[in-house]
């Protein structure tokens, strides 16, 4: 049953079908929850690839999702090639661009800074996303400070829905197959020993910025997403702490496990939600408070995060089935 | 002419009080070599310790050179306390993990102390009481001189002398960089590092405390998101003079401070926070051991 999952289209049907359930089960307000939890596991899967697999720690994220959201939000208003009724192609199009966009971000930004390590790496990848976060906030021509309004959206919560589902898989099964390959072993031996990896002839930089790459092309299409989904963004929505949103994903879910990182971006997304009336009741934010400390936590008891390197499909093959065969 | 030297006037003394941030984070580096992202936190609680201090004694009434001494102590002992306990609890269980999880730690520190910090003193800025009188010193036509610059500028030349001495002159300032120069060697011949890592907190965030009231007599608002900016821009300046280095830290952070008050001035103040980081990329691009750091080369 597990395995029937690693099949893009039938995992595809499978979410599909969750989605529908979403569509007549909730309301708006839980419908709208699940779009961002689509486009916060976009995110997450993205960082995943850098933070997880190549070990490289980037807090940078928030920039090339926010390229990527100005990017759909620019096309979608200004650019209309195509009849209202392909509407869903031309978004898709669009995100593909942005992604493409964010992509080329991602080269500039991580050729020259990818020969840092550590937290030298981090803290140009911050200031990359803060310079990407000021440069819009003094575009006059993408609204500057006062934001973006009026992106076209989807007509229903349903193709919201499936349009992230078809990224969320395109990302998931790209990584995936990625992975399996020589630059997916490029990646881990660089997470493992850069000094080792360089003598023994990998190009530790190319696969840095291969990855880097990889991963803003998803962060702009999150970004897209996210444009289509508020209709409405400007430059204090991919601050710092969206970087950060993303990273406290990666490391609670398992640095190196994909579907880790899918669920913690549900349970980072909707923990507050469920905090509300704790929130109500104390009348103050704990929202932060208590991601910090998990992550704290999570560092100092289990270094490898949650999941460590597993997926859920290796946990199925740990204990359901050496179970059953017991 | 005159202008350019009142901006001069105003870098210095931005400038000293990035340095007593920036010193923090070399030292810690220098010991550590890790970035103690929490070191501007320390800060924020730092200017809120004296804030509350200074309402519980009722120093707001009697401003004055002795209730900006009670609030330095008062702020370097709450500074100094915080530190050692986030030393303690967040980064000596991770001494010997690998940098990405100290790395991440520290940021889980940082956003602990920011967020609980909302939590606890509520998100409103408050007003930092008024430490001192300010007044003009001297004037010569648009220039003038403000008793606030020269008192940040003689409180933080006298901690960074005080740190000086206490680095180059004493046996634990020897500890001190021995432990920088080789840990384990160090605790062969008698010096225990966990000690020394401890101390080298308690001194670093007790320059944060200083800096602290510096900033809040300066700049009287204080909230607990106070320490983002400055803090990244301290760090900043401890790369630019090359991080681990003291007297570099003091050096980047005039640098920081002058070149901050000139784009402020000639350019647009919306360009102020991208700066920083224009800055930091250029260095760590083209210097990346900073101006006054050694390259090292990195041993398999």
């Amino acid at each position: 049953m597990i395995r029937a999952f690693k099949n893009p289209l039938l995992s595809l049907l499978g979410v599909l079908a969750v989605g529908a359930i979403f569509q007549f089960a909730f309301d708006e307000y839980i419908q709208l929850m699940v779009l961002f939890i689509t486009v916060n596991c976009l995110m997450a899967m993205s960082l995943n690839l850098v933070n997880g697999y190549t070990g490289q720690f980037s807090l940078g994220h928030a920039g090339f999702m926010a390229i990527g959201a100005y990017f759909t939000a620019y096309a979608s208003t200004h650019w209309n090639f195509l009849p209202a009724e392909l509407q869903g192609v031309s978004f898709f199009i669009f995100a593909i661009g942005s992604g493409l966009a964010a992509a080329l971000a991602g080269f500039l930004v991580g050729l020259p800074s990818l020969r840092l390590k550590g937290d030298y790496l981090a803290i140009v990848t911050l200031g990359f996303g803060e310079i990407i976060r000021v440069s819009l906030l003094n575009m006059d021509v993408l609204g500057g400070p006062r934001g973006f309004a009026n992106i076209p959206g989807f007509s229903n919560f349903y193709m919201s829905y499936s349009f992230a589902v078809l990224w969320i898989l395109i990302c998931f099964f790209t990584i995936w197959r990625v992975m399996k390959s020589s630059w997916g072993r490029g990646f881990l031996s660089v997470r493992e020993d850069e000094i080792a990896a360089e003598s023994t002839g990998v190009n530790t930089t190319g696969m840095k910025v291969r990855a880097f790459v990889l991963s803003s092309f998803f962060a702009g299409v999150a970004g897209a997403l996210f444009a289509h989904f508020t209709n409405f963004i400007n430059p204090s929505s991919f601050t710092f702490l969206q970087s950060v949103n993303a990273v406290i994903m990666v490391v609670l879910g398992g640095m190196g496990s994909m579907t880790g990182s899918i669920i913690a971006a549900i349970f980072v997304t909707s923990l507050p939600e469920a905090l509300r009336p704790l929130q109500e009741w104390t009348g103050v934010d704990l929202r932060m408070v208590i991601y910090s400390l998990s992550l704290i936590l999570v560092m100092i008891l289990r270094p490898k995060g949650i999941m460590g390197e597993l997926e859920i499909t290796d946990l199925w093959r740990k204990y359901v089935r050496r179970s059953a065969r017991s | 002419m005159q202008d350019f030297v009142q901006h001069l006037i105003n870098g210095i003394s931005l400038g000293s009080i990035y340095a007593l941030i920036a010193l923090g984070y070399t030292m810690v580096y220098g010991i550590l070599k890790m970035i103690n992202f929490a070191h501007s936190d320390v800060y924020m609680v730092g200017a809120f310790g004296a804030f509350y201090i200074a309402r519980a004694f009722g120093i707001e009434a009697n401003p004055g050179v002795g209730s900006l001494a009670i609030l330095l102590i008062s702020s370097m002992l709450v500074c100094s306390i915080l530190g050692l306990l986030i030393e303690r609890l967040a980064y000596r269980p991770l001494r010997n993990a690998p940098k990405l999880n100290i790395l991440i730690t520290a940021i889980g520190v940082s956003l602990f102390l920011e967020y609980g910090g909302q939590a606890l003193f509520g998100a409103n800025p408050r007003v930092f009481p008024e430490v001192m009188k300010d007044f003009v010193i001297f004037s010569f036509g648009n220039v003038e001189l403000k008793s606030f610059d020269v008192t940040v500028l003689i409180v933080s030349v006298l901690a960074m002398l005080g740190l000086q001495y206490l680095i180059y002159k004493t046996k634990l300032g020897k500890a001190m960089r021995a432990v920088s120069a080789n840990a384990s060697v160090a605790s062969l011949l008698g010096v225990n590092p966990d000690k020394i890592i401890a101390f080298t907190f308690i001194v670093g965030s007790a320059l944060a405390g200083v800096g602290s009231v510096l900033v809040g007599m300066k700049y009287p608002k204080i909230d607990p998101l106070m320490g983002m900016m400055i803090g990244m821009k301290a760090f900043v300046a401890a790369v630019l003079g090359g991080i681990g280095n003291v007297r570099g830290a003091v050096l980047g952070a005039l640098i920081m401070g002058l070149s901050e008050e000139m784009v402020v001035a000639y350019l647009s103040s919306t360009y102020r926070d991208a700066l920083a980081f224009g800055i930091l990329i250029a260095i760590l691009i083209f210097k990346p051991a900073g101006l006054l750091g050694k390259y090292s080369v990195e041993k398999v």
